[in-house]
């Protein structure tokens, strides 16, 4: 089934908690990942390393801009063409420009979050070319017509038997369960992409600023064929995906592997410094970087520069008891998870666009134990939940019901009086309907919609208190 | 963890209840406050707190928050200040979470560092019970005796952000006559999340649900806790399904009370001849 991320919040909970294949298949592959980042970390000096690339992460933010022009220097040194953009439309523009200019009509992509952010492919597309996205999972829902539901595991909610049917349906593949036959089918179809393509588009894990060397990550080479076969190369990627040096660099690596999938390291780390030089077999003639803002500077100015050491790991998300319920696409953004709780609304113009996010954690801090960066997320989550407020983004009765809760609890006698109220009327209730309180009016209903509630007790501890004292 | 330490064992500390303990849940404020006492301890109850503030913090209320965190500091702070009490004990490691590390973030942000470092002051002698009676009191055992079944769910503010855990299940270990089983996915969160559990409710009863479906086939009879509120949850869940299972705060075990003071739990549909409630009929 396929959750509509257009559909307003509650609808896509609502839909998401309705499938069960969605949960089971979300939550094994959760799991196992969970497992394998765990059995990862455990084998060296796992929380050394989480302090270190912190540390490193931390040192970047403070000199954000230096190193951005230190990578700006060394880009353009080793022949990249260097491109900022500030925002969705001036990305897309960007990278158009450089297809149209190229004379691309076939575009290879690797896997990239940043240029889902910008909706990359919606844009190519209307512009006339064809964008063919080659990393598996990627193909998978792109096949499917639907946006990633995982930061590292895009078609994480699919099931084997889903994904077939897609196969069938859309490269008529003859009905089989077996993965290793439509995975051939899908390496038989993408290496004639990669052969035709003018231009390959990739993200960026991240780029070293000492060298000017943008590397992406994979497991099956789709990276380096993006990078290195078409003519033209172009990685898009977020300004804070920067590293001061080589070592850094392997700092980093070692996290996001561990983390992201439990392998000491992918199959593929591709590097780029710059086009072919005279004398390459191989290699892009052009490499352009496209240095993507779209809100970050703005998170860092807004006090949500924490998010800003996220390296899109997605361990936050396999430990997530929320994510592993509604999967990713009841977020409703490019994001989803805790990470995503916090960057689509704080990368967002308005946090209002996503008001439901932060509240749709039960703040239990998993996420913040699992992170390689150590942010704390649910942090974080609390902060918006008071910008939102500030903002006047706070639905109207809830607030009203914060400031009589805070009067009452203001003043003993307010207090004292009130419960007492409550201990009667719960009782009465409970008594009639013969032990819990099963219904409630709104909005307290959300609670017995699915729970029962206990009266309150007859006699307050601090009544059995002053009658003790009183003995 | 920037806890204070005693030279010697500590005569007295102000019981900070919590209002759900208060109102909802005397017998677990009895159980902490007799618990106290049985170890030496003299127990203050100042009558006039009421709640922490968490739910306005955490629904993201600062202003209202930081009205009853001033509230708190202004009973407690002298209190501790002044060496009536050695400390602040409470049966739950969420509000003490919310007064021993929040209340020093929303002051620090509204730029009432008095206040702020009044809160740090007091937060290195705020103690949950678990963490009082092992850490500071040293308790091995509490001495209770209760024939049956528990697993231990380890609630995520005291677990995760006071980091108590050892604790709990030490004191737990020591009942005499209770065997403890291991709860699967223990350290996933029980849904309820404060507001979250009105907000986004149909997510928050799932996990619940999942934390449920653990606990009964842990083939426990109690799922023994350290915070009202998530008892609150997982029992109204549990209720909800007619399970036999439930949940149980620690103190009330700690301190010998089952069968004596609990709420009755929910009559199952049917008799359930073959499954005995003998936690109820214990004690």
């Amino acid at each position: 089934m396929q959750i509509n991320i257009h559909a307003p919040y509650k609808d896509r909970v609502q839909q998401a908690l309705g499938d069960s294949n969605l949960r089971a298949a979300v939550s094994k592959a959760t799991d196992r990942m969970t497992d394998a980042r765990l059995a990862a970390m455990g084998a060296i000096e796992g929380q050394t390393l989480r302090a270190q690339v912190r540390q490193m992460k931390e040192h970047v933010l403070r000199q954000w801009p230096d190193y951005l022009l230190q990578l700006e220097m060394n880009l353009r040194r080793n022949g990249c063409i260097v491109h900022w953009a500030e925002g969705i439309a001036d990305a897309q523009e960007i990278v158009k420009d450089i297809a149209l200019q190229n004379g691309a009509d076939l575009v290879v992509k690797s896997k990239s979050m940043a240029t889902e952010e910008i909706h990359l492919n919606q844009a190519l597309e209307e512009a006339g070319l064809r964008v063919v996205e080659t990393d598996l999972g990627e193909y998978i829902i792109q096949l499917a017509d639907e946006p990633p539901s995982h930061i590292v595991a895009p078609v994480i909610h699919k099931r084997l038997e889903e994904i077939a049917e897609v196969f069938e349906e859309k490269l008529d593949m003859p009905p089989t369960r077996e993965a290793s036959k439509m995975t051939a089918l899908a390496r038989a179809k993408l290496r004639r992409e990669f052969f035709d393509a003018g231009m390959g588009i990739s993200g960026c894990n991240f780029a070293i600023a000492e060298t000017g060397t943008i590397c992406i990550v994979t497991n099956e080479g789709n990276g380096r064929m993006v990078s290195s076969m078409p003519r033209v190369y172009v990685a898009v990627m977020g300004i804070e995906k920067i590293v001061p040096t080589v070592e850094d660099a392997f700092l980093q690596l070692q996290a996001l592997c561990r983390s992201a999938t439990g392998q000491q390291l992918t199959v593929y780390c591709s590097m780029t410094s710059g086009p072919r030089q005279a004398g390459d077999a191989d290699g892009p003639e052009q490499v352009h970087v496209v240095l993507l803002d779209n809100g970050r500077s703005g998170m860092l100015a807004r006090g949500y520069g924490e998010a800003l050491l996220c390296i899109r790991c997605g361990a936050c998300l396999n430990v997530c008891p929320v994510y592993q319920e509604i999967g990713g696409h009841a977020y409703g953004g490019v994001y989803n998870g805790p990470i995503g709780a916090v960057i689509s609304p704080a990368l967002a113009p308005e946090i209002a666009r996503f008001k439901e996010l932060p509240h749709a954690t039960s703040l239990c801090g998993a996420c913040r134990e699992a992170c390689p960066v150590q942010i704390d997320l649910p942090r974080l989550l609390l902060d918006l939940r008071s910008d939102l407020v500030e903002q006047g983004a706070a639905p109207k009765l809830e607030g009203w019901g914060i400031k009589g809760y805070a009067r009452v609890m203001s003043s003993r006698r307010m207090y004292e009086k009130l419960g007492k109220l409550a201990s009667i009327s719960s009782n009465l209730y409970a008594n009639l309907s013969g032990g819990n309180i099963q219904f409630l009016p709104p909005p307290l209903s959300g609670w017995t919609a699915y729970r029962d509630f206990a009266p309150f007790a007859p006699k307050s501890f601090r009544e059995w208190w002053r009658e003790r004292k009183l003995q | 963890m920037r806890k204070a330490t005693f030279a010697r064992k500590p005569r007295r500390v102000a019981l900070f209840v919590t209002c759900m303990v208060d109102m909802l849940y005397p017998n677990v404020g009895i159980a902490t406050c007799e618990l106290l006492e049985k170890n030496g301890i003299e127990v203050i109850f100042p009558l006039e707190q009421t709640c922490c503030g968490q739910p306005a913090f955490n629904a993201g209320y600062r202003d209202e928050a930081r009205q009853l965190a001033r509230r708190f500091l202004s009973i407690f702070g002298p209190m501790v200040e002044n060496g009536h009490v050695e400390g602040i004990v409470t049966p739950s490691g969420s509000c003490a979470t919310m007064t021993s590390h929040f209340y020093e973030v929303i002051f620090q942000e509204a730029q009432e560092m008095n206040l702020s470092h009044q809160a740090e002051r007091l937060a290195s002698v705020t103690f949950e019970l678990t963490e009082f009676l092992v850490d500071v009191l040293g308790l091995e055992s509490s001495g209770a005796t209760v024939q049956g079944k528990a697993t231990y769910h380890p609630c995520c503010h005291l677990y995760r952000e006071l980091r108590v855990d050892e604790q709990p299940r030490k004191l737990l270990a020591g009942v005499e006559g209770l065997e403890m089983v291991e709860l699967p996915h223990a350290d996933d969160c029980c849904g309820f999340g404060g507001l979250f559990a009105i907000k986004n409710s149909g997510i928050s009863a799932a996990m619940g649900r999942a934390k449920a479906k653990w606990a009964q086939q842990s083939g426990a009879d109690v799922i023994v806790l350290c915070d009202v509120s998530c008892m609150t949850h997982i029992n109204g869940i549990l209720s909800r399904e007619g399970a036999t299972c439930r949940a149980l705060h620690i103190a009330e075990i700690l301190n010998d009370q089952l069968g004596s003071h609990l709420h009755p739990p929910p009559e199952p549909a049917a008799p359930e001849a073959d499954h005995p409630r003998r936690w109820s009929e214990s004690g």
